[in-house]
């Protein structure tokens, strides 16, 4: 027990992961793949496509099994658990904004879902009346005026509103883990950056450990405290703490171009 | 004359409102394809018949109804996320399977008779009205039932069961972020659907004092069709809920029908007929979509 609290809080251990198995176009992504994540830690991940970055958050999420090896949260083996179970610890952020919140129901209704997470969806009240307050204070938190809006159906909003709102809905609760899966990279530049400011702001007020899934180097290099640079299954690339904050935009640049060179394109 | 058949438009409008609601809940609210409501339907007829028999009281005998209904439901529901087959095959397996227990309820009748027995039509709060009323007693009984089942599924949905229930439709992925399975919400809303389908039909039998193994051909046209030209034609009406527009759809969907007869065609064709409305509400709220697409 004394050694959970120096253990990190995600390892994957000896990770094997081949997709499409069996057939022509098998291909092995992660052997003998090892990744751990620090308490606390805001790590930022980039990677070409087909790197693997993807992949790692869906292993870590429980979205893809990995073929062996195994993945422990807090210290316990989740490596066998469903990702709806693993969902009560783990909060998400995707890509596509339409996937954080429900459309059809109103803002109130989608944080009040949330608000329940982990507990039983019995036959009480879905929105409790005395959490109203707390949830306008929540969502002041986003600086968008959804605070006034809490009775219009979250199919009308924008992208950048959508996304500020899966945002805190997915950290509304007590999680040990957020994942952000490429969250900015459907967003217009303006909402791209406000939901970044949004990221950077929970994660430090609510001192999450986070990991991000990022195509803009520039954030990968701006925010968080670990970067890590995925090719073809392996981290060629992870810096963390003051030898992150000596790299550059330019440096990363340079270790793609040189990958690009290697592959021979 | 045409008093009569605006009573008779409700009477059956309202019984069919009952399936309409339940069908609400698994194609508009789950987006899920239910086919089992052809096995579910004349399933509540043939509880009902083989209860009331045994002298079961017939109030009783809707919420057994409904609850033979649910574990139907819920088995479509069981074929389609533990086993993993599609949608569409795990109603028909349930509705084919169906059959077969619908008979061994009955004791192999196709159809069942009860007549001179207790139902919920002529006995109690039906016997209870005042002399003025008894005459309409029947279409004030479904109107009652109709507008319990809606509130209830009103309030239901209300709930934080209900509010995942309609969260589940709508993004799935959602539920999964809500650390709960999204299957069991499938598996709870086909049981309603069911359970309501199968109270319609308990209530159908009551009327008609007896239940026909047969009843449940062209149900979930029917009841798709209930609830396609309902939430079409008032969803404009900001302030309508779900249910009612089921509602209102099964009555104007029955009134079409009645007209249709009334005007001379032929009851032999009325499967026909059914076919046809449903293609043009589903076909009409394509073109109201602007093309949209329309997984119906």
């Amino acid at each position: 027990m004394h050694e959970k609290t120096n253990r990190p809080l995600v390892e994957l251990n000896h990770i094997k992961k081949t997709f499409n198995a069996g057939s022509v176009n098998e291909s092995l992504l992660f052997d003998n793949f090892n990744f751990s994540v620090e308490h606390g830690q805001f790590i930022s991940i980039v990677g070409s496509n087909g790197s693997g970055k993807t992949t790692l958050l869906n292993l870590i999420c429980g979205s893809l099994m990995p073929d062996s090896g195994s993945i422990l949260l807090d210290g316990h083996d989740i490596t066998k658990m469903p990702e709806y179970k693993r969902s009560a610890k783990i909060g998400r952020v995707f890509q596509d904004p339409s996937m954080g919140a429900c459309p059809s129901l109103t803002i109130l209704e989608n944080m009040a879902l949330a608000d329940n997470k982990g507990k039983h969806y019995d036959l009480s009240p879905g929105v409790s009346k005395k959490r109203i307050d707390y949830y306008r204070h929540q969502l002041e938190m986003l600086r968008l005026g959804l605070e006034d809006k809490i009775n219009m159906p979250v199919g009308l909003l924008s992208g950048g509103q959508r996304q500020a709102l899966s945002l805190l809905i997915s950290t509304l609760t007590p999680i040990d883990l957020l994942i952000l899966d490429e969250h900015t990279a459907a967003l217009d530049p303006k909402s791209s950056e406000n939901v970044m400011e949004l990221t950077e702001k929970f994660v430090r007020e609510k001192r999450l450990t986070a990991v991000m899934v990022t195509h803009n180097l520039r954030y990968a290099v701006e925010y968080g405290d670990r970067l890590v640079m995925m090719h073809k299954g392996v981290a060629v690339k992870d810096v963390a703490y003051h030898e992150k904050d000596a790299c550059s935009v330019e440096d990363l640049l340079k270790i793609f171009t040189e990958i690009s060179i290697e592959c021979g394109n | 004359m045409v008093f009569g058949l605006i009573e008779t438009v409700f009477r059956e409008g309202f019984i069919y409102a009952l399936m309409a609601m339940g069908v609400l809940i698994t194609y508009k609210i789950l987006d899920f394809p239910d086919l089992s409501v052809d096995g579910t339907f004349p399933l509540g007829a043939c509880v009902a018949a083989a209860l009331i028999t045994l002298g079961v009281n017939p109030w009783l005998v809707c919420i057994l109804a409904f609850a033979a209904g649910a574990c139907m439901g819920s088995i479509t529901g069981i074929l389609h996320v533990k086993l993993g087959i599609t949608d569409l095959l795990s109603g028909i397996l349930v509705m084919t399977a169906s059959w077969s227990i619908n008979l061994i309820i009955t004791g192999g009748t196709a159809i069942f008779q009860f007549f001179k027995l207790p139902t919920i039509f002529n006995s109690g709060i039906a016997k209870a009205l005042p002399p003025a009323l008894y005459a309409h007693r029947q279409v004030i009984i479904v109107f009652l039932l109709a507008v319990i089942v809606k509130l209830a599924l009103d309030g239901f949905l209300k709930t934080k069961s209900g509010l995942l229930l309609r969260a589940g439709g709508d993004n799935s992925r959602f539920i999964t972020s809500l650390a709960h399975h999204p299957g069991h919400v499938k598996i709870l809303g086909l049981a309603i659907g069911n359970g309501c389908t199968a109270l319609a039909g308990c209530v159908l039998a009551q009327l008609n004092e007896n239940a026909d193994v047969n009843a449940g051909k062209g149900m979930v046209v029917m009841a798709l069709a209930a609830v396609i030209i309902g939430t079409g034609v008032f969803r404009r009406v900001s302030f309508m809920k779900l249910t009612t527009m089921a509602v209102c759809g099964a009555i104007l969907y029955k009134a079409c029908l009645q007209i249709a007869l009334l005007l001379g065609l032929p009851s032999i064709y009325l499967k026909l007929l059914m076919a046809v409305l449903l293609t043009l509400s589903i076909v009409s709220q394509k073109i109201g979509n602007k093309g949209g697409a329309l997984n119906a």
